[in-house]
């Protein structure tokens, strides 16, 4: 476009020079146009995520250089490896869990008469739209101590109530159902649309063929939306890892801290009780995972963009 | 739903006149497939109607022994006391001018840049594009201490305390937006045949003539897009309101409910249901109406490059 954009005035205007001239005005216009994204992000993105590394070399106080203070003093905290250890758990078992069920989800859905799957997606698609920590709430209030409404349930079948919140691996399984009830509708949206781009002819000849339906979905529907559950994985991953909404309004990192994330780790340290620089280097450890997923969806997209 | 199951049974019949065999494995696959979209169903939707169950009940009754899944004495009380109460509508209205203000800074500075980088190229136009998806992968939970440093020194160095109002979070909630709807703005530009663009240059239009007259229009349902979600992140955030705002009148909607509304060990659930719900509707209006946009929106952000 650009050749034909400049070669129009070419015509008219007939030199080399005004053709430069016009070249360059419009790179200038360009520049101008994106100038507000990119203050924007070197301002509000760039710079903090690089003074993060800075703050997180000074003292409490932030007077003096550190070095590597706070991390060595992390290594040797056993909080710092139980959140560790959580975040891992969290990120991984959510993730795990959110792609079953959406694409287990998507294939029901898929499966009805198209006329009513824009109802069952609509309704199944809420607990997506809710604000996090507004749907939370309302699982804090399920999870209740002394009235819990799932326990009153349970209490029918004669089972004890559950400590949802209150016990270490009780309170670790609540947080990671609410995340998985929060983010698979997510997943079944994605695995959704990738399903309805599936060739049916494919499916006609492996019927054809006599495959059963798990074969079907092994090497008919599997391989093809390969590319699509790596990079709905690879986002959740990292949305995951970073969550902070769940945690805090669940369970504030209790009991005892076993349920903590980085995030909200970082938050109680940083914020909370004052420690800027310690807050900082918590949540670098964010870090290496996110930029591992990122250069995988960074590659998947760019190798996308080429074939196109 | 009630339409779908009734509609099912005669789609099935006709074709079972027709091919034998084959449908009657569809006919039992359908019927397991409504069987565990229901479950699921029930699964997604309880904490909403968990949460409108609860706030039509009176504390005395939430407290009581009886069946929690039911209401005996329905009642709006909660509704009216939050609804008449100068907090909740204040939290409301910052969370409201939050939002629409959040949406419209975004909007303008994304379609602007989007424009640029698909269509006029300039030197190091291809790195930016990368450079703002990169962007739209740092989560806030990165972000939030050096920008509270950063906040902290500006009000040392220039005397503008930027901590504890509602407007901080207008500065801060485009780091969010920005990057997600210039990207998805990149990519239905780029999908706009050149052809179009090339005419109106032709005809002798201007750069900006032809985005507003010409790409803002026809990549409009991308915008809507665009605008839905900002609007639903602006809306939710969480962890920038709690750690940039404190005081009650400054507070937006997600935090002012966690905050004010839970008062020590005291929990009036009644009315933070009713909290939760109301400050949940507005997106969930959005979506009722818009969900082709929303859903739309959802997946362009994967697979739009």
């Amino acid at each position: 476009m650009a050749d034909i954009a400049a070669r129009g005035p070419v015509a008219i205007a007939g030199g080399r020079s005004s053709l430069h001239k016009l070249m360059q005005r419009k790179s200038t216009i360009a520049f101008l146009m994106a100038l507000p994204l990119i203050l924007l992000i070197l301002t509000l993105v760039a710079y903090p995520a690089g003074y993060a590394v800075y703050l997180a070399m000074l003292n409490k106080g932030m007077t003096k250089f550190v070095g590597f203070g706070n991390f060595d003093f992390l290594f040797g905290r056993e909080t710092f490896w139980m959140v560790v250890y959580q975040s891992c758990l969290f990120a991984i078992t959510a993730v795990i869990f959110k792609a079953i069920i959406g694409f287990v989800v998507a294939h029901f859905v898929h499966n009805i008469p198209s006329k009513g799957q824009r109802k069952w997606r609509g309704m199944l698609l809420v607990p997506w739209v809710i604000p996090p920590a507004m749907s939370t709430l309302a699982w804090l209030w399920l999870f209740d101590p002394s009235y819990s409404a799932f326990n009153w349930i349970l209490a029918g079948f004669g089972i004890d109530r559950i400590p949802w919140t209150g016990e270490t691996g009780w309170a670790r399984f609540s947080v990671i159902l609410v995340n998985v009830w929060i983010g698979a509708p997510f997943f079944m949206i994605m695995y959704l649309a990738a399903l309805k781009s599936v060739p049916e002819q494919l499916y006609e000849a492996a019927s054809i063929d006599g495959a059963t339906w798990w074969q079907r979905i092994w090497y008919v529907t599997l391989p093809m939306m390969r590319n699509i559950i790596a990079i709905t994985a690879l986002f959740s991953l990292i949305v995951t890892f970073a969550n902070f909404d769940i945690v805090r309004v669940l369970t504030k990192g209790d009991p005892l801290n076993t349920t903590h994330v980085f995030a909200t780790w970082a938050f109680r340290v940083g914020i909370e009780s004052g420690d800027i620089p310690l807050g900082a280097s918590v949540s670098l450890f964010m870090v290496p995972i996110l930029a591992v997923a990122a250069t995988f969806i960074l590659r998947d997209i760019t190798k996308r963009g080429s074939e196109v | 739903m009630a339409n779908a199951t009734i509609a099912s049974p005669t789609a099935t019949t006709i074709s079972g006149r027709r091919y034998g065999s084959v449908s009657r494995d569809r006919r039992w696959a359908l019927r397991w497939s409504y069987f565990f979209l229901v479950l699921f169903a029930i699964f997604f939707l309880t904490p909403p109607v968990y949460m409108f169950i609860t706030s039509l009940k009176t504390s005395a009754e939430i407290s009581a022994e009886s069946n929690p899944w039911w209401v005996y004495s329905p009642t709006l009380a909660n509704y009216i006391e939050l609804l008449t109460q100068n907090t909740y509508l204040t939290f409301f209205r910052n969370s409201a001018i939050v939002a629409v203000l959040t949406v419209i800074i975004t909007m303008a500075i994304s379609v602007i840049a989007a424009f640029a980088l698909a269509r006029m190229k300039f030197w190091g136009s291809a790195t930016l594009a990368t450079g703002v998806f990169l962007t739209y992968l740092v989560p806030e939970t990165l972000l939030f201490i050096p920008l509270f440093k950063m906040f902290a020194w500006f009000n040392e160095t220039f005397d503008i305390q930027l901590m504890n109002h509602w407007w901080t979070l207008i500065i801060l909630y485009p780091t969010l937006t920005v990057p997600f709807c210039t990207w998805i703005m990149i990519g239905y530009f780029a999908s706009i045949p050149k052809e179009l663009d090339e005419a109106a240059l032709i005809d002798g239009a201007t750069w900006i003539q032809t985005l507003t007259k010409i790409f803002i229009p026809v990549a409009l349902p991308g915008i809507i897009a665009a605008t839905i979600f900002c609007f639903t992140v602006a809306w939710a955030q969480f962890l920038y309101p709690l750690a940039f705002t404190t005081s009650t009148t400054e507070l937006v909607l997600p935090v002012g409910i966690v905050t004010t509304l839970i008062k020590g060990d005291v929990f009036n659930w009644g009315q933070i249901m009713t909290g939760a719900l109301l400050g949940a509707a507005p997106p969930l209006i959005i979506y009722a109406f818009l969900m082709d946009y929303y859903i739309a929106g959802l997946t362009a952000g994967a697979t739009k490059g």
